[in-house]
Order: C-alpha cells, then structure tokens, then sequence
C-alpha cells in the first residue's frame, strides 16, 4: 500500500501544482489530450484537474476500448449471442452499452440469451473446455494491452484443437488512432480541436513500447509523455509536458519508467504477430473508419474466428439521434457539451457508450466531476 | 424453564452426514425434528419454547422500532463471520441507528435441498451466539425447504424489534449545514473480506468482516450526544449511499475529507487490486453519525472509549447545497463527487 499511497501524495500534489504555476507561460493556453480513459478516471476521481493552473486544459481522448466500438460491432455481437447454441463472453463493462433499438447484451441476456460475464480471456476458453455442446465465443474488445491474452487463448485453442471456440475480435490499435486524429482530412472536418501534446498511454505502451509514438512526435511536431494511471504520474508528465512545448521541443518522454521501455514487451509483440495481423481498415465510433487501426485473426487460426465462423456481415449503425459521443471521443466537446449529459443520459440510462464504461468521460465528469458545473 | 421434551423421534438429525431435505419443511414429522433438535436447541428461551406460531411479547415503555432485512450472501462462511451472525448483527443495527435497544427477532430459513446438515447447525448456532452475545432473543420463526438448484444453500430473513428510549429522537432528515460526519472505523472490511474470499485470490494478510452488534456503542452514543441528529450503518452501496441518502432527505451537502477517512491498508489494497472504491464498498459493522458542532468532540472521545469505536474519526462536514451533493476532498488536494452506485452489478455479499 506504501507503494500506491507514493502516488498520491497531496504534498507532493501541491509541489507539482506549484511548479507547474510557476513554468507556465502565463500568455498561452496548453491543450494536453488524455488518450487514455484511464488517464480520464484518474484525473477526475482525484481531482487532479482542481491543481492544474486555467492555462492546461486537458481534452479527453478516444482511448476507452467500450467507447469507440461502434453500434454496428456492438449489433454484430448481439446477433451472435442470440444465435442457437451460442454462449458469448464478454467483459462487464460492455453489457450495457446500447446497440440498436436500445438493445444491450443486458437485455438480451434477460431474455434468454446465454451470455457470460467474465474477467479475463482465459474464462472464455475454459468455459468452452467444460461446455463442449455450446459454441463459445469470446468477444474480445481492447488496446493493445488486452491484445496478447486473446492471441494466447486462441493459441492454446489450436494446441487443443478445440471445435468449439471461438474469438470475435475488436481490437484496436494506439497509435493510428493518434495519428488520425491529428491527420485525416476527415476528423478536421469533423472539428476536432488543436492538440498541443499528448498524455501517452500506460498500460499499452508497457507491451508497445515508446518507440511507436516516436515517428508521429517528429512528423507531426506533438510532444508525448508516456505517463503512469496514478494521479501523480499524470501531474508529473503534464509538467514534462509543459516543458517540452516551453521549449518547443517535441519528443517522445516516458514518465511511467517503472514499467515502459523503448522497445516494450517483446514476447508479448511476437505472440500477437503470430495469430493476429492489421485489418486494412476500421470503423471507430467518434473516428469513422480508420486505415490499420485494428487486428483481425490470421488465416492459418480462421476457424477461431467468429466473423468467418458465423459469416457475420458487417454492418455500419449510426448513433443515436441525441448522441454526441463522437464528439466527445474527439475531444471536440466536453461531456457537459452534450445536450443529454445528466438528463436523458445518465449511468442508469446511458443512451452512448462513453457514460458506461468507467473509463469513458462521461461517465467519469458524471461520477466524479458534476460539481463543478454545479457550483 | 425446563427443558424442553414433547416429542422424541426414532433416530436423531445426522449432523455428520445429513442433507437438508424436502421433508424438512413440509410441517411433518421431519420438520418437527428439524425445529427440535435445531433451532429450538440452539435459540432457547420461554417465548420459543411454548412452539406457538407466533411470541406473544411484553415490552417496556416507549416507542418501538422494527426493521427486517434478509441475507443471501455468498460465500456462506467468510472470515469473521458467516450468514448466521450476519443475519443478526444486521437487523440488530438497523434497530440500533433508530437508538433502539434491541429486543427480539424472528428468523425465517429457506434451505436449499442437499445442504449438508453440519454446515446448517454451523450457521444456527454462530447466529444463537450473536444473539446471545447482543442480549436478543430470536422468539419465533419459520423454516421452508426449496428443491436442489432452486437456492444457494441457505438464504435468512431476520425481523426485529426494540424500544427506543424516551426523549431519543434519530432521523436521517435531521443533518443541519456545520454538522460533523464522524465514522465508526475503518471502511470496507465487510465487503472486502468478502469478494477476496469470492475471487478465490490468496492474499498475505488476513482480511476479517468487520460484522459486529453496535446497539452498546449506541446506547453509549446517544447518553453522551442527546442531539445527536443521525445514525446508519454503510452496509450496501457503502458510505457513498449512506451520505447520499442524508443528503437527499436533510436537504443538504457533505464534504469529506479522504485523508481522514480510515481504511486500513490490507483493505485498500484489494480494493486497488479487485478495482473497488472503498467508499463504496459494505461494512456490516461500522455506523456513520450526524451531530451538532458542538458535540463532534465529546461525541468522539465517547466512541473513541468503545472498543467498536476505537478507530471513529471525524470525516466530513454538512454543508448548505441546494444539488445536495456529497463531494469530497482528495488526498491530493482536489475535489470529487462521491456520487450514488450506479447499476454495477455486485456479488451478493450481505
Ligand atoms: S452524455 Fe451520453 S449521449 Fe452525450 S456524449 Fe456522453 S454518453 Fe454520449
């Protein structure tokens, strides 16, 4: 515990606080995007944004794997749980996400389909080894940090050459993502915001590594700081931040040294490589479609794959009408933007993704920050 | 009273090897048995004793509180208690934040077929002692059997009553703007010692519920503090939904204080491991009290005094809010919302 409460410190807060008021050139506005939905938690379950000068504003990004999955992937998860003989796992967090029609995994697990809540992949997979006469998929949804479980169940189902399990497979990748929303034509369309540097995620970059933000650092002239997910990670990396654009520098800095390489997880890497490989393209919700953004199942494993087992079409499902979680995704508008934040769309009533997840912004500004805009 | 020997039956209840069976709740022979050599065993006092369906009680002067709760949690036996001793420490406190003293409960059993009968005599007797222990009796009571699969063992529904004390008048509309929060004790024993239970995950140190009958520390409380404005117990949804319901029905804000809230370390690391928020997390054996300014120090050092209070702190302040919000200042400096649960889905644990 001595280690976490390291963390969290609020003299240290308040050092950092001060520092940061001090460097701060008091003429300028620095516009700091969280990838990370972890980051978002964090900044507003501690209250971190309360010691950061006015000139930081923090945009919250696309980074919550729940809230950039689109409807039509969410139906395409929906049509299969409710296929006979089919028993779909799938992590908690995705079950009241509503699809079309305002239908959830919740909902048609209420009504009869068998879906499974689980904590991990490895779930899944034993739940096919005890259940042979159900077909068991595994959907899988997540960053990079999610990816190498799900690579490693369908691996050992080969080993086991097991007949009745399968992956739906939602992965999506980091740094296209980052990429997009700084490039594509599309998203400046869109409105996306000027960013001035990036709070770069932790939990992915420790199996990617920093070295694939790099190219983007120089090519696009953006400073990025892998940061840790406790609140003192994030007030040390916006200050690394600040200084870096204080200086016009922009590099790839890793604050979250106690667990990010250059290089990162090598064996975790090879493994992913091995049984999943970049689609050529992917719908994000916020994002639209985004080249080389997610990973689908290799050939040589296409019977593990649910989309080819159970020829699933895909499907392009818009929002719904008052749904602005796309902008919100694109850091474009705060939740509080939303004409439905706090009335129509609430926790128990969410009507997008992003007040679901506790990594999504809306949910975390609802759960943690209302009272600000109450006060 | 003498012991009691109406009925005597062929062969005694196995309680080595026997089954909770159908028959057990039928209103035969066999549940004759059941509530002979069982629960009338373990419970024994005169009202129980007359096997009327109903105790026909005398009660003191004043007015009488009455509360119910039933108990499903799972896993059946955790460390520090088990649903037995859970099911009388929880009416029992419901009783006690009115300023109760606690009398009398009824207990009501749904057994599962197939349950074992040695882990049924386990729960009646650890109830028998919490009761005994807490100075109730359990006076009447009721036993229905439901088919294999239909149950989870043992579910306990518990009623009670007592006699709140004249001139005692305890009531979650009564918190005012400068009130003080104060807290029994660490937060999240219950809950935690629970789900680390459930997730099947070894830890290192020894993680106890905090289960426990409060109605002395009240009786202590409210003799020091007559203006004492409010008692609760955070069981489900925590301290974040007892301060939440305070709010609602005073009509006013809290804010606390995280530093001073005290979660013992063992606790918060769990939490930090399993992604809970100790804040939300049930406690079985801690209450939360409203009380004027003015008392917030002798009232503490009251507590202080009590071994189940030997940790209270002062956690908070009640604030004028017309949203009626509960926020709190982060051990960071920051402010957050302490907001109500929303729809996650939580184990059975009380
Ligand atoms: S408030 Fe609800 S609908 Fe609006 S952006 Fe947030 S999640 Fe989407």
């Amino acid at each position: 515990m001595k280690y976490i409460d390291e963390f969290r410190d609020g003299a240290a807060a308040r050092g950092l606080a001060r520092q940061l008021a001090v460097e701060i050139q008091p003429d300028r506005e620095y516009r700091l995007m969280e990838f990370c939905g972890g980051h978002t938690h964090a900044i507003y379950r501690y209250g971190v944004q309360d010691l950061l000068p006015a000139g930081i504003r923090m945009i919250h990004g696309p980074g919550c794997p729940v809230c950039v999955l689109p409807v039509g992937r969410l139906d395409m998860a929906l049509d299969l749980a409710t296929r006979p003989n089919v028993t779909l796992c799938s992590y908690g967090d995705m079950l009241r996400v509503p699809g079309s029609g305002g239908q959830s995994l919740l909902r048609a697990k209420a009504a009869g389909a068998e879906i499974r809540m689980i904590y991990s992949a490895a779930e899944a997979l034993e739940l096919a080894r005890r259940h042979s006469e159900r077909e068991v998929v595994f959907f899988a949804i997540g960053f990079e940090t999610t990816t190498p479980p799900t690579a490693l169940v369908i691996q050992q189902a080969a080993a086991l050459d097991l007949p009745n399990f399968s992956v739906f497979c939602n992965h999506v990748l980091t740094p296209p993502a980052i990429v997009h929303l700084l490039d594509s034509p599309e998203a400046r369309e869109l409105d996306a915001v000027a960013i001035d540097g990036f709070l770069g995620p932790a939990h992915v970059s420790v199996v990617i590594g920093s070295r694939p933000y790099e190219a983007f650092a120089s090519g696009y002239h953006k400073p990025v700081v892998i940061a840790g997910f406790e609140p003192l990670d994030v007030m040390q990396s916006i200050l690394m931040l600040v200084r870096q654009l204080n200086e016009g520098r922009a590099e790839v800095e890793n604050q979250y040294t106690r667990a990010v390489t250059r290089d990162g997880n090598a064996k975790a890497q090879r493994l992913v490589a091995e049984i999943l490989e970049p689609r050529s393209v992917f719908e994000w919700r916020g994002l639209g479609p985004v080249p080389r953004s997610a990973l689908q199942i290799r050939a040589p494993y296409a019977r593990f794959d649910a989309e080819r087992r159970f020829a699933l079409e895909p499907r392009t499902v818009p929002d719904h009408r008052a749904c602005q979680c796309g902008a919100v995704l694109r850091g474009a508008i705060k939740p509080t933007d939303c004409k439905v934040f706090g009335t129509a769309c609430t926790p128990e009533t969410p009507l997008g993704a992003c007040m679901v997840s506790a990594e999504g912004a809306c949910a975390a500004y609802y759960s943690y920050g209302r009272y600000q805009e109450a006060a | 009273m003498s012991a009691p020997s109406r009925r005597r039956f062929a062969t005694p209840l196995d309680f080595e090897r026997g089954q909770v069976e159908l028959s057990h709740g039928s209103g035969g022979r066999a549940m004759a048995q059941l509530i002979e050599e069982l629960f009338a065993a373990a419970f024994r006092n005169p009202w129980l004793d007359q096997r009327n369906d109903q105790a026909c009680l005398e009660l003191p002067p004043g007015r009488i509180a009455m509360t119910t709760d039933s108990y499903v949690v799972s896993p059946l036996f955790f460390p520090g208690g088990d649903i037995g001793s859970l099911a009388v420490h929880g009416t029992v406190n419901d009783l006690a934040m009115a300023g109760a003293r606690p009398l009398h409960l009824s207990a009501g059993f749904i057994l599962e077929a197939g349950f074992p009968l040695a882990e049924l005599r386990r729960i009646v007797e650890s109830m028998a002692r919490a009761a005994r222990a807490a100075g109730v009796t359990i006076v009447t009571g009721d036993t229905k059997v439901v088919e294999h699969g239909k149950g989870d063992g043992v579910f306990i529904n518990t009623a009670g009553i007592g006699v709140i004390p004249e001139g005692i008048e305890l009531s979650g509309d009564r918190a005012r703007p400068g009130d003080g929060v104060l807290l029994s004790g660490s937060l999240g024993d219950h809950g935690v010692a629970v789900m680390a239970q459930r997730s099947g995950l070894e830890f290192e140190t020894a993680l106890e519920s905090d289960s426990a009958a409060l109605h002395e520390l009240v009786a202590v409380m409210v003799a020091t503090a007559p203006g004492l404005r409010c008692l609760r117990d955070p069981t489900r949804g925590g301290l974040a939904a007892t301060l939440n319901e305070i709010a609602d029905q005073s009509g006013v804000g809290i804010r606390l204080w995280e530093t001073a809230i005290p979660v013992k370390p063992p606790v918060a690391a769990v939490c930090e491991l399993l992604g809970l928020d100790p804040l939300y997390v049930a406690n079985e054996g801690k209450l939360v009290a409203i009380c004027p300014p003015e008392d917030v120090d002798r009232l503490l050092a009251a507590m202080r005094a009590h071994p189940l209070g030997a940790a209270a702190a002062l956690v908070g302040t009640v604030r004028e809010d017309a949203h009626h919000f509960v926020t709190m200042e982060t051990r960071l400096g920051g402010q957050r919302m302490v907001d109500w649960l929303s729809g996650e889905q939580l184990p059975r644990i009380c």
